[in-house]
């Protein structure tokens, strides 16, 4: 022992000292705390704590004039706390009062007692303002049982249902995804509700009441130092244009198919109109659940957005495509005749009736399908690719530029990518032995490529603007000074030098203004526009009947795509809407009542015909 | 082997009773403090009190193996296992560089994370204690000293440069060792350091004005007193009272340049001196209410409103005093308390019974070790101490923490379990 004679043993009371003196003084501070203070201890007696979560206003949605299209209207959720229901409530009038069974009753209360005893479940969701007035007055008699406000959406115009989506109840894997929700949560699940959703939603608030046993609120606990207020969301205006949107609607009734309309020097979108559509109002409150199986049930699904989720032959209006990869690959000039022998022509035969050797603006306003096969195959050949494959490589590098074969992935859920055949497809279709007889069909937009009418207007976007467009979106901007994502406000270019636009442009617009002009029927009074016809083969029924247009043709404002399932030539029904739908829009009325009375009243629904 | 069928019947019973009963009320708060979410059977492994299951387990199992295990082992390992974790230490820091924000943690990928400043508190422990134990070893002797404090100072800065101030804190306690084990003036530092602290609140509370008439005034009755019974080292006194009066002057130095604006904030709530109920305050506001509300009887298992709800931060781990002072009351303080108090005295007690230095000094360390973490974390709860994040010793959630404590006692029982054997 070391230290024996210094008798260090002895220090070891004076450290024990402490540890106690220690533990003595929080004991009586705990003592006082925990017994004495009665400030702290307000909630342990007669009175509960309440946490009503405070629901923040979902932003609103405006188009880009600034007019209404969302807004949120209040509704009550009935909320239960299990463990503060009294037994000795009177059941039956608070079921009748609520209208629902006793069976019913007994089952709510498990489920919530089963999610938490001291946590506070919906009893039963969106109960209406007048029902709410009618219960409140007697909720005293039912501790336990409080009302949280909250909001639904509501569609003043009920226009543009899948553009602005819907909002539901969360799943599982959206509750585990973001901590932020909770169980009884809604959230965006399609359009701009669902993309928006973090911006639109807002912050939850909190507020702390005390409550007494007479089930009374007797105001905020510690005068609301635990309060937080809800955030409300950020408004967003979008690029649609209301009016346009509505008139888009109207025009389509009693077809499928879908109108997409671009602002070529933003993207905007200022016209998303699919048909058939639904009215956005069927989606919200407790009405939801049956309207949605009743739309999801639909033979003609008319929750499908056709305008980003449908995928077409691009028929005829590919033929621009195809003229201006020619072009810059050097494989043809403007002046470039190809010989055309109408219906006798090999391997594709022509089904316009013109000259025998056009050239390329004459192709384009006569829709020649050999002079565009011959296009296409002077490119894919051309010597200085060395090969077809590597000729066709360059090909379909020039389409991806143009904003074919992939998502545009901007702020539109649910879209998708259409298709350009790879060489790799090619390939293993045909065991490495192809040549452009083989592929001939991608000369006039047929085969193996799909497009979606998204895709389609961008082209007419990308010819209107002559060689660059800024991908297609639906947001303008928020309602305060948020930047939009930059991905939306990037310009994209195409490789394709300006003077081929402006050849193709000519030839478009000679198919409103030219003698033989696929659209000449649809011109615009006082506006000059430019076109083009598409009549895509459908081995399911009757071709599909698309036209793509801007107008106008100086300075364009508008550039669209229309397509019309199963309605013959591009000349018939799309044609004449897009007319009316770029006269609207730029004129601001229009004054050809018979053709658009024609376009409003024509049903040309496959599947109603097909059953009668 | 006899030593593996006696050692059930050698170990300390009443120590490792009050440490399975720490561990279980532990773990049943954490259960509790979890229960705001959606309901979930308690043994469910992505929920904290699982996770804590699976952790009480593997610490049990490690402590088991430790009873097992030859009890030289631990003298002779000491420096192999202090320069493990200052190695730990080490990577963390580089480690912890590459990746942000979190580094006082290892990741071994698979959702398994060890904090080595946990671990690093029992290595020193080992090999102070196998240092002083050597037959040379004095601490009046300079080399000894210096020895000593290389071997704290080590691993405090490593865990203080991971910006972990309260686990560096708690390397502190090893004053108590070294005032058991003949230190001279560590009894003298302690309480000058009390008195430091005294005034550096008392100087902010006060304003330094204040402080320096109320400290003159009491050097000039001391003055007196020595004077006047003709005391010796009256030099040393003058020279302690002149420390104290640049300390003043610091304080306002120290206080507002050389801490952290948060760890300012921290201090100047638990003074009193800002309410900022919303930020740094909330969290001891919080806590008060929840441990106030319990009454003396507490609300009942799993009835706790307040620690539920995210109203307590942290309320599973550094807070997860404020579960049990809520749902079970005074008397479940009273339980808690007494439980740590007991099991202190009792690796006092046993530490004394040692008839090997290393043991005696390493049941000092980690009685010292768990001192300071009951006392911070607890005082920090009820408003007595500023907020500093460190675990409640077996109570709150957290593997590193659990298995590193758990390990710590291990040692010593065995230590105590084995003493009869040596001659």
């Amino acid at each position: 022992m070391k230290f024996s004679s210094r008798n260090l043993a002895k220090r070891q009371y004076v450290i024990i000292g402490v540890f106690v003196v220690v533990g003595v003084i929080y004991l009586i501070k705990l003592f006082s705390l925990q017994v004495l203070d009665d400030e702290l201890k307000q909630s342990a007696d007669n009175n509960v704590l309440r946490y009503v979560t405070q629901y923040p206003a979902r932003g609103k949605v405006f188009d880009r004039n600034g007019e209404l299209l969302v807004y949120n209207e209040a509704v009550y959720d009935l909320m239960v706390v299990p463990g503060q229901v009294s037994k000795t409530i009177d059941t039956t009038e608070f079921c009748r009062l609520l209208n629902i069974s006793k069976e019913s009753y007994v089952e709510r209360i498990l489920k919530a007692r089963n999610y938490s005893k001291i946590k506070a479940s919906v009893f039963v969701a969106q109960i209406s303002k007048e029902d709410y007035a009618h219960i409140g007055e007697i909720l005293y008699r039912y501790p336990g049982f409080y009302f949280q406000t909250r909001t639904i959406r509501h569609y003043p115009n009920a226009i543009a249902a899948h553009t602005l989506g819907d909002i539901g109840p969360i799943d599982q894997d959206q509750l585990k995804a973001d901590p932020y929700y909770r169980r009884d949560d809604y959230v965006g699940q399609s359009g701009i509700e669902k993309f928006y959703e973090k911006e639109l939603r807002g912050k939850k608030g909190l507020k702390v009441v005390l409550v007494d046993v007479h089930n009374r609120e007797k105001g905020s606990y510690l005068d609301g130092v635990l309060d937080s207020l809800p955030v409300p969301g950020k408004d967003i205006y979008l690029g649609l244009d209301a009016q346009l949107q509505a008139y888009g609607e109207r025009l389509m009734h009693g077809k499928i198919g879908s109108i997409v309309a671009i602002e070529p020097k933003t993207g905007q979108i200022l016209a998303f109109v699919t048909s058939p559509t639904y009215d956005p109002n069927l989606l919200v409150g407790r009405v939801r659940g049956e309207n949605y199986n009743k739309l999801l049930k639909d033979p003609e699904k008319p929750l499908i957005n056709r305008a980003i989720s449908g995928t077409y032959p691009p028929g005829s209006t590919f033929k621009m495509v195809n003229g201006l990869i020619a072009l810059q690959s050097g494989s043809i000039i403007p002046a470039t005749q190809f010989h055309c022998s109408g219906p006798g022509s090999t391997p594709i035969k022509c089904t316009h009736h013109h000259g025998p050797s056009p050239d390329l603006a004459n192709a384009i306003e006569n829709s020649c399908n050999p002079y565009f096969y011959e296009a296409f195959k002077a490119t894919i050949n051309n010597p200085k690719f060395g090969d077809i494959k590597k000729g066709y490589e360059y090909w379909y590098q020039m389409t991806q530029k143009l904003g074919l074969g992939h998502k545009f992935d901007t702020d539109i859920p649910y879209e998708r990518s259409g298709n350009i055949p790879s060489r790799a497809y090619y390939d293993k279709a045909y065991g490495g032995r192809w040549n452009s007889v083989t592929i001939r069909s991608l000369g006039i937009g047929q085969g193996e490529i799909l497009v979606t009418p998204l895709q389609l207007a961008n082209i007419a976007a990308i010819i209107a603007n002559e060689g660059y467009y800024y991908p297609p979106h639906l947001i303008r901007s928020f309602g305060d000074t948020t930047a939009i994502p930059e991905k939306m406000t990037t310009r994209m270019e195409t490789g394709i030098e300006q003077r081929h636009y402006k050849v193709i442009k000519a030839g478009m617009k000679s198919v409103f203004e030219g003698d033989h002009g696929t659209a000449r029927g649809s011109k615009i009074p006082g506006v000059t526009a430019g076109g083009k016809t598409g009549t895509a083969q459908n081995p399911h029924g009757d071709n599909h009947s698309i036209f793509i247009a801007f107008a106008p043709v100086e300075d364009p404002k508008i550039a669209l795509s229309i397509i019309i399932e199963n309605g013959g030539y591009g000349s018939t029904w799309a044609a004449p809407i897009a007319s009316l739908m770029m006269e609207r829009y730029i004129k601001g009325y229009t004054d050809r009542p018979a053709v658009e009375e024609r376009m409003m009243n024509g049903v040309i629904n496959y599947a109603i015909k097909k059953k009668k | 082997m006899t030593d593996r069928n006696s050692i059930i019947g050698k170990v300390d019973w009443p120590l490792l009773l009050m440490f399975f009963a720490l561990v279980l009320i532990g773990w049943l708060s954490i259960y509790s403090a979890g229960m705001s979410e959606e309901y979930h059977p308690i043994y469910d492994f992505t929920k904290f009190c699982g996770k804590q299951m699976m952790w009480i387990g593997i610490s049990l199992a490690m402590g088991f193996i430790i009873l097992l295990l030859d009890a030289k082992f631990f003298d002779a390992f000491a420096f192999w296992i202090y320069a493990l974790v200052v190695f730990l230490l080490v990577v963390v820091l580089v480690y912890g560089k590459a990746t942000k924000g979190a580094t006082s943690w290892i990741d071994f990928g698979s959702g398994i994370k060890l904090q080595p400043s946990e671990f690093a508190k029992l290595g020193t422990a080992l090999a102070l204690a196998s240092f002083l134990g050597r037959q040379d070893a004095d601490l009046r002797n300079r080399n000894t000293r210096i020895g000593v404090y290389l071997i704290v100072f080590i691993p405090a800065a490593l865990v203080l440069l991971q910006h972990d101030a309260g686990s560096a804190l708690v390397f502190a306690s090893f004053i108590f060792l070294l005032y058991r084990e003949g230190m001279p003036y560590a009894g003298t530092l302690m309480i000058m350091t009390a008195v430091a602290v005294a005034v550096f609140v008392l100087t902010l509370v006060w304003s330094p004005k204040v402080m320096c008439i109320v400290l003159g005034s009491l050097f000039v009755l001391t003055l007196a007193y020595y004077l006047y019974y003709r005391k010796k080292g009256i030099w040393t006194m003058v020279a302690l009272f002149a420390v104290y009066f640049a300390f003043i002057f610091a304080v306002d130095y120290v206080f507002y340049k050389v801490l952290e604006p948060h760890q300012r904030l921290r201090i100047e709530v638990i003074l009193g001196m800002n309410d900022d109920i919303k930020n740094v305050g909330y969290n001891l506001h919080q806590s008060r209410i929840a441990i106030g509300s319990g009454g003396f009887w507490g609300k009942g298992f799993l009835q706790g409103t307040q620690t539920k709800y995210d109203f307590v931060p942290e309320q599973h781990t550094d807070f997860i005093f404020c579960t049990i002072g809520e749902e079970a009351g005074f008397k479940g303080s009273l339980v808690v308390i007494l439980l740590y108090v007991g099991m202190l005295v009792r690796i006092i007690k046993l530490a004394e019974r040692q008839k090997l230095a290393f043991s005696r000094i390493y049941g000092y360390a980690i009685a010292g070790i768990i001192f300071v973490h009951v006392a911070i974390n607890i005082g920090m709860t009820i408003g007595l101490v500023p907020v500093i994040g460190i675990p409640l010793p077996f109570l709150s959630y957290g593997g590193s923490s659990l298995l590193a404590f758990t390990i710590m006692l291990a040692i010593f029982v065995k230590q105590d379990a084995n003493r009869l054997k040596i001659l």
